[in-house]
Order: structure tokens, then sequence, then C-alpha cells
């Protein structure tokens, strides 16, 4: 496989990568850049343990190719926090995503491996509608898988985000 | 080009120079420049903000008996906790902390846990059957109140005082006062006490608790949602080579293995850096870069020698009933016959139960670097000290050579491949003579997982006219588990071996009918032979689910024969206070309308139903209540409410209790709806998440958590309980819906139409 040159901008950071441009976008975040938001559960889109938002949406990093996100908006659990902060244009990032601090503060997570998807999808889910009703939190949410059954602490906390 | 692997500063540096100091094997070819993790960055749940500072490891297990095992005073009057129990996502270090800071009168925020790490922490027998605290909290309480009594008789002498008169609040003990004090630093900071754990010092009673039985907030959270855990699949060993095992796609039956025919490695020639690695029919690749990794396992041709031998996923119980099996009668008081024939009311209730998957949420993991002189392996064994062993026997070296340390990884629910993995990562760094990190795939995982074994069921229940039990006869078909794991049996090191005989893997006294005073009883264990199945091992609840599933409904049977309501039913039969209490507690939070008379049916095509259970694992006490609908037209169940109350003795964290139960239930609800591994004559055909589907966030219930807290009794599991009395509620709850009782779960939309066509 050809090793190609490709400029990776995470979390308004750029990095230059020399690699196969087939390798799919969760093995750089995890090996070349450290990260550990984006986890890996399946390598096939189907649980969401590995999702990141590209231009403010959420993507499966286990199957999507290097090649076809280089330039591109690459935010990770690391950095959800200030791009909530752009979108909503704060003047100041918070610790957390109010997300995470509603996760956090319905003690939702128990082996917590899930929090990565759960956390990115529902920070694009509010911002693309910040009043979701019950039933648009559960479909937005119906693609990332918890093991531990901690559903309905989600469900609360994800509401409880959008009311703040 | 970028070089192979720039983030192995994932490995926590104290640990890696621990190890290093221990025995020097490791010396060679590492990188320690590389590891640059900030001590107390994290990598334990339950770990405060404190930093870790970690005693000398040694090659031997510090004795249980003694106080400096589990307990060490810093200068600043700070405690590091040793335990031998893995957090395995339940919050479990949090109450054990509690445990430890109250019995010595510490502030939460003064104690810290140790990582689990076999050469740093005492062997308190593996993390098993939700009994950390069960079995933890009067080792920790013991080894704490001795502490306490010896740092009290040494202020005495400091501060010239009776005993009798001296109190401690964080840490610092007084005569009186506004007095003089001295701390716990002060008295022993940095030193040994030198003390066996007697059982004598004087413990606190319920009463004087200030931490045990309140709710606590976990401390491992924030990280967990900021991305600063380091979780297992996340940690990285200097120099190490990415690897994948190579195996068939999905387990033919244990017995059998897999056996290779012919391999093919030609095109691992155009992957920079990939080896193929072989033991026998143990196969592996590594490679510098994971991705390459990857693509290498896939490259690989093996050609496997097929056996067709299973008796396929939908042929399973017919099979099972239809066995050779090894009798024995597990309890006999009675005549359950006799008894039987003079009885008002006698029913039989018959069920099937599937092969159910562990399935963590992400694949075993673990990291190896083994050496001819000795070896590190980091794994999600539930039990590293035995894990040891395992790893030993299988390199060839002896096991004090060997340290095995604990990495968090997903939830695992029981024995999934945590320990299959840590023997192929050890196996692949002997055989590639590097580091290694083995990531298994979502195949590797669901394919080769010991599954939760299915059972077939068959109860025979009797009552008198006032509904009361007289005569209870079960008889279980099942095999027992699998001892030997896939690595150790691919490579030739152990031929494929069941688990002797352990009363979990069969029909039980706790579970089938032991929450009711019955005078008649009888029963029965047929077991199959296990080499012919599917490799089988503990899943949360192991058969507890399927045992409700069939006597439950047997009850229920019973209850609505005599028109008695099914919560008053139970309630005549319960043996104790215990099991009434959590009976009336999931009433009372469900609001159970004991006038309502079960299965009499509406003509709506969507029907509604409740239904209530009990239900136990070995010692706690669980009762639920749940609320489905389901559509007669399409088969479609959908569980509206699951009611879990959970009596397990004294609950040291109501807070993480309350989410066990949260997580039970859902979990429950999930097994009983979709989850059942398929196979056909020659594999396991369910590899992912499509085959193996489980409950989602649109499907899920709403859940109330009721914790039935009881502060002088001993401490219980927690931890599995209420699935069984749920699993048992959802039945009956779909008799009440549809005047049918269903006799097999998952309960797919085509069994449920069966059943309904049925009769």
């Amino acid at each position: 496989m050809a090793q190609q040159r490709f400029t990776l901008i995470v979390n308004g950071q750029t990095h230059v990568i020399d690699a196969d441009g087939q390798t799919p976008l969760l093995y750089i975040l995890q090996n070349d850049l450290a990260l550990r938001g984006a986890r890996f559960g399946c390598g096939l889109a189907q649980c969401g343990s590995c999702s990141v938002l590209v231009d403010d949406r959420e993507v499966r990093a286990c199957i999507t190719p290097l090649a076809a996100v280089a330039g591109r908006a690459i935010t990770t659990l690391e950095g959800v926090a200030a791009w909530h902060a752009r979108r909503r244009d704060l003047a100041r990032v918070p610790d957390m995503h109010p997300v995470q601090q509603a996760l956090l503060e319905a003690e939702a997570p128990q082996c917590g491996y899930c929090m990565n998807g759960i956390v990115m999808k529902s920070a694009e889910l509010l911002d693309q509608n910040p009043q979701p009703t019950e039933e648009q939190i559960r479909a937005a949410l119906a693609g990332h898988l918890c093991r531990c059954g901690t559903y309905p602490s989600i469900l609360r906390a994800v509401q409880k985000a959008a009311r703040t | 080009m970028r070089s192979p692997e720039t983030s192995s500063d994932l490995l926590p540096q104290a640990a890696r120079r621990d190890f290093l100091r221990a025995g020097g094997a490791l010396v060679v070819g590492l990188s320690l420049a590389a590891c640059a993790t900030p001590e107390g960055s994290g990598v334990r749940s339950g770990m405060r903000a404190l930093p870790l500072r970690l005693r000398e490891p040694q090659s031997t297990p510090p004795a249980a008996d003694r106080v400096d095992s589990f307990l060490v005073i810093h200068e600043d009057s700070t405690v590091t906790l040793y335990t031998g129990f893995a957090e395995l996502g339940q919050g479990t270090t949090t109450s054990l902390l509690q445990i430890a800071a109250d019995e010595l009168d510490l502030g939460m925020d003064q104690i810290r846990a140790a990582p689990l790490d076999t050469h740093l922490s005492p062997n308190q027998g593996g993390t098993y059957s939700s009994a950390s605290v069960q079995r933890g909290r009067p080792q920790i309480t013991a080894a704490a109140a001795e502490a306490r009594r010896a740092l009290l008789a040494l202020a005495a002498t400091r501060l010239d005082a009776d005993v009798a008169r001296l109190s401690v609040a964080r840490g610092r003990v007084r005569a009186r006062k506004g007095g003089r004090s001295v701390s716990y630093g002060e008295l022993i900071g940095g030193q040994r006490f030198e003390l066996s754990i007697t059982g004598k010092a004087p413990v606190k009673a319920s009463t004087e608790y200030r931490l045990v039985g309140q709710k606590h907030k976990r401390a491992d959270l924030a990280a967990k949602l900021t991305g600063q855990q380091v979780y297992i699949q996340q940690q990285r060993l200097p120099g190490m080579l990415h690897a994948r095992v190579i195996r068939p796609r999905g387990q033919a039956a244990y017995g059998a293995g897999a056996r290779v025919l012919r391999v093919d490695d030609s095109a691992l020639a155009s992957i920079p850096g990939a080896r193929l690695l072989r033991r026998n029919d143990f196969l592996g690749v590594v490679a510098p870069l994971e991705w390459d990794a990857i693509r290498a396992a896939q490259a690989v041709i093996v050609e496997w020698e097929s056996p067709p031998t299973l008796p396929t996923s939908a042929g399973l119980h017919a099979q099972m009933r239809a066995a050779t099996t090894t009798d024995n009668v597990v309890l006999e008081r009675g005549d359950v016959r006799v008894a039987a024939d003079e009885a008002a009311a006698t029913v039989v209730q018959r069920g099937n139960a599937p092969y159910q998957a562990h399935a963590p949420f992400a694949p075993n993991c673990a990291l190896a670097d083994i050496q001819p002189e000795g070896g590190l392996v980091i794994c999600s064994s539930q039990d590293v000290h035995a894990a040891r062993r395992g790893i030993a026997a299988l390199v060839g070296l002896p096991a004090e050579k060997i340290r095995v340390q604990f990495g968090e990884g997903a939830g695992t629910y029981g024995h999934s491949c945590y320990d299959d993995v840590a023997l192929a990562a050890a196996l692949l760094s002997q055989l590639a003579g590097s580091p290694v990190r083995v990531q298994f795939m979502r195949a590797d995982e669901h394919g080769w997982d010991t599954y939760g074994p299915p059972h077939v069921g068959e109860a025979r229940l009797a009552c008198d006219a006032n509904g009361r039990l007289v005569a209870y006869e079960y008889h279980g078909w099942q095999h027992n588990w699998s001892l030997v794991e896939t690595t150790s049996q691919l490579a030739g090191a152990a031929p494929a071996t069941e688990w002797p005989p352990v009363a979990v893997q069969g029909v039980n006294a706790l579970v089938c009918g032991g929450m009711y005073s019955i005078p008649s009883v009888k029963l029965v264990n047929h077991r199959l032979p296990g080499l012919q199945y599917l490799r089988g091992a503990w899943l949360r609840s192991p058969l507890d689910l399927a045992f409700a599933f069939v006597s439950e409904q047997a009850i229920d049977q019973l209850a609505v024969q005599l028109s008695i309501d099914p919560v008053e039913m139970r309630r005549r039969n319960v043996k104790d206070e215990r099991w009434r209490g959590v009976l009336d507690a999931v009433a009372e939070a469900s609001q159970w309308n004991a006038a309502r008379v079960p299965g009499r049916l509406g003509n709506e095509r969507i029907r509604r139903g409740r239904g209530v259970g009990l239900g136990t694992h070995l010692i706690s006490h669980g009762a639920s209540v749940a609320d489905i609908e389901v559509n007669l037209d399409s088969g479609q169940v959908r569980i509206l409410h699951l009611y879990g109350a959970l009596d397990a003795g004294l609950v040291v964290n109501p807070l993480t209790v309350e989410h066990q139960i949260e997580g039970q239930l859902v979990q429950t609800a999930s097994r009983m709806l979709l989850e059942e591994v398929h196979f056909d004559a020659g594999r396991v055909t369910s590899l992912d998440w499509v085959g193996y589907p489980i409950l989602r966030m649109d499907a899920c219930p709403a859940v109330t958590p009721v914790v039935v807290q009881r502060m002088n009794e001993r401490s219980t599991g927690a931890g599995e309980e209420t699935m069984a009395a749920a699993a048992a509620a959802i039945a009956n709850a779909f008799f009440d819906a549809t005047g049918r009782r269903m006799e097999q779960f998952p309960f797919t939309p085509e069994r449920v139409l069966e059943t309904l066509k049925a009769v």
C-alpha cells in the first residue's frame, strides 16, 4: 500500500500524517495522535464506540478512511466542549459539554466504554435540535449500544442537558 | 514516515518501573523514555485525585492475613488500599474505599485504591459472583479495625491518654476536644504495622457508620466521560507489535477445537513487517502498524477442518432433552409424587433457554512482554492470580516469573474472552520475541466466547387449597463450563476439559424453589456431555434466568388456577422476612393491584400485561414486576417498565447498587427479547451486533430500582439477583397479556406468533 502525506485537522490542531490513505481514521487517532475518545468496539460501524464529528456530523471512525477526512474538521471527545462553545458562541470553553456534565451528575456510566459514542451523538443531536422530544432522543441514540444497560440514565441525562 | 508506534506513553510509568525493579527480567529492549504518563492519571476506578504511591512489588502476593497487605498509611495520613478485586465497571472500588475509610475514620478524599497486580495485591480469590463486597467487606473491615487499634495504642502513648478517651476524625487522633492531637501519618506514616489480622480488633457497629450505607458518588466517572480514562484497549507497551489471532469465523463443538489443514501466508509479503506466528493450531499475526495487523489476519488463507457435529441452534433443545446424560438428585425431601397426588392443584411448566453471549461492548484485549527470564501480561482477567498460573504453564515459565496486571476494559458480565486473549498475547509475544498487543476483533469475541449455557427445564408444582406449596419437582438439562481456554487448546497445551462439579453450573436448591417453604422437594440435574456442545462459562446470573423462567411461571399457573393474586400467592409461601420484604417492596413501588385478575383479556390487538417474579443468584433476594405490551398481529413484545427490588444485606453504596439494578433490568429485557447465539451444524454464525442483536435505546423500558437496605445484615452480592426475578416477571406478564405461556426465550416475534397460534 502506498504511503501518502495527509493533513488532518483534529480539535482545531493540524497534524501531518504519512500513512496508507485507506487506514481507518480510528487507528490514526488512537495510535498516531494518542487520543482516547474514539475507541475500538466492532470495526463494523454497528456500535458507535468510535464516533467522532466530521464537519459537525457524527461519523464512525472505524470504517472512515483517512483519505476521506483529510483537511476536514474532526472533533473528538477531547475537543467536544470547545466545539460546543464555538457552535454556541460561548465566551469561555466549559470543562465539559453539557451532555458530559449531565451524564456525570446522573452517574450514568458503568464501565463507561460506550460513553464516547453516547456523548458525541448526543452533542450532534442537541446541536441540530436543541429541544428534542424523548422519542427523538431515543431514535438518535438507537445506533449506539450500551452493554451495561445504562440507557435509562442516559436518557434522563440528555433530557436534562437539553433543558440547560 | 511516521514511526511505527508513537503512543507508548499510555503505560503507567510506576507500574513499568516497579516491574523492572521486581525481577529485572525485562531490562533489555525497553525504552523507558517513552513512558510519559504522569503518576496518578487514573487507571483504576475509584482512585481519587491523590497521586498513586505504590509499595515495592514482590513476586509472591502479600499474605491475606496481614494488615500491611491491605493498607499503607502515608506520612500525610492518606491511605492506599490494596485489594484483590477487579473493577469491572460496577463501581465496587468506591464501596471498598468507603468500608476502609469508615473503619479508619478517614475522609473519602484521604484514601485511594492501588491497581490490581499479582505483585502488589493480596489474593482475595478473584472477582466472581458479584461477591467483591460480600467477601471483601469482612476482610477489609478486619484489616482496617486492626490498623485502627494499633494506631490508637500508639496515639495513647504519644498523647499520654487512655485509649478509651481517644477519638479520631480525618485520621487525626485527639484525647479531648481542643486538646493535643496526633495524626496517623505522624504515628506510622510510611512504616509497616507488622501485624496479623486477628479478627479480634473492635469493629464499628452499623449505627456508628458515617460512610458505609450512604450513597457515594464514584470518583472514576469524569475520566470515563472525557477521554482521560486509559482502558486496556488503549494501553501500549514500548516497542510493541500489534497482533491479531486467526481462527475460524465462529467456534465448532468445544471438543473439536479447530484444526488447521493448510495455511498460505504468501500475501503477507506485501504488508510491511507482517509475520505469521503459529504453534500447532494456534495462529496469529504481528505487524508494526495496527491496520497492517488487521489486514494481515485477513490476508492469510487458512483451510480449517469443519466437522458438522453441532445440533444447530434450531434443534438444540430437542437434542438436549433426548441426550444421554449423567443424572444426580441434588436434593430430595419428602415424597413429591405422593404430595402432588394429594394436592388441590398440580401444574407442569416447561421452558427452554438459549446460549447467550457475554458480548462485551469492546472485545477483549491484552498486552504481553514474555522474555526467556520472565514476563509481564496486562489483561482484564477477573482473577489475575489464577491467570498468572495459566500463562506460566503455557509459556513454560515458573509462575513467580510472570507478573499480571489488571487493566479495566468494557463491562464483561462474567467469563468472556479476557483470559483467552491474555494467553494469546503471552504466546504471541513469546513467538514474536517482542512485546505485543492483541486486540480481539468483534467476530473473535462473539464467535469464540464461553457462552452462558442453554437450559431445558421441567417443573411440576403442587399446592393445597389455600395456595400453600406442598410439592416442588424440578428437572434441568445443561452442560458444565469449559475449563481450558481456546488459546491453550489450539496451541496443544491442554485438551478440552470441563469444569469439575460446582453447584451453580446446574440445578441447585438456591434458585429452584429456594425462596419458598415447601415440605416435599426433588431437584434433579441432567448433565450433558459438554465437549459435544459450544464453550460455556458463567454469564451474569448463570442459568438463574432460565430456572426462574420455568419455576416462577409454574407458581403463577397455580395462582391462576386457584384465583389467588400472584403476589399474595408468593407471600403465602416465601421462606422468610427477607423474601417477603423484597416482594412487598416491589409490590409497593409498582402499585400492584391485588384485585386485578391475571390473564383476563380484552379485545385489543396490542395487549398490555403485568407480572411478578422472585429470583436470586446465590444469596441475595430479588423481586420484580414487569409491564409489557404484546402485538398479537406482529408478535412484537415491548417491555414498558421493569421494577426491581433487591435485598443484598447491608448495601455499602446504595447509589451504585441502584445503578446495578438498572443495568440488570435492562440486560434482562435484552436477554428475554433478543439474545440468542445462532449456529449451524458446523459453527457459530452470530458474529456481530446484527447477528446477535441486543436491546437498543429505542426499545428500552423505564426502570425503577429499589434497594431494601438491611444495615444489620452481612453484605451479599448485588450485581445479579433481580435478573432472574425480572425474567420471571416478563414471562408472567406475557401470560397476563395473552393467556398463553411462553416455553422458550428470547421472545422473538416468530416464537410469539407460534405460541399464540398453538393453543
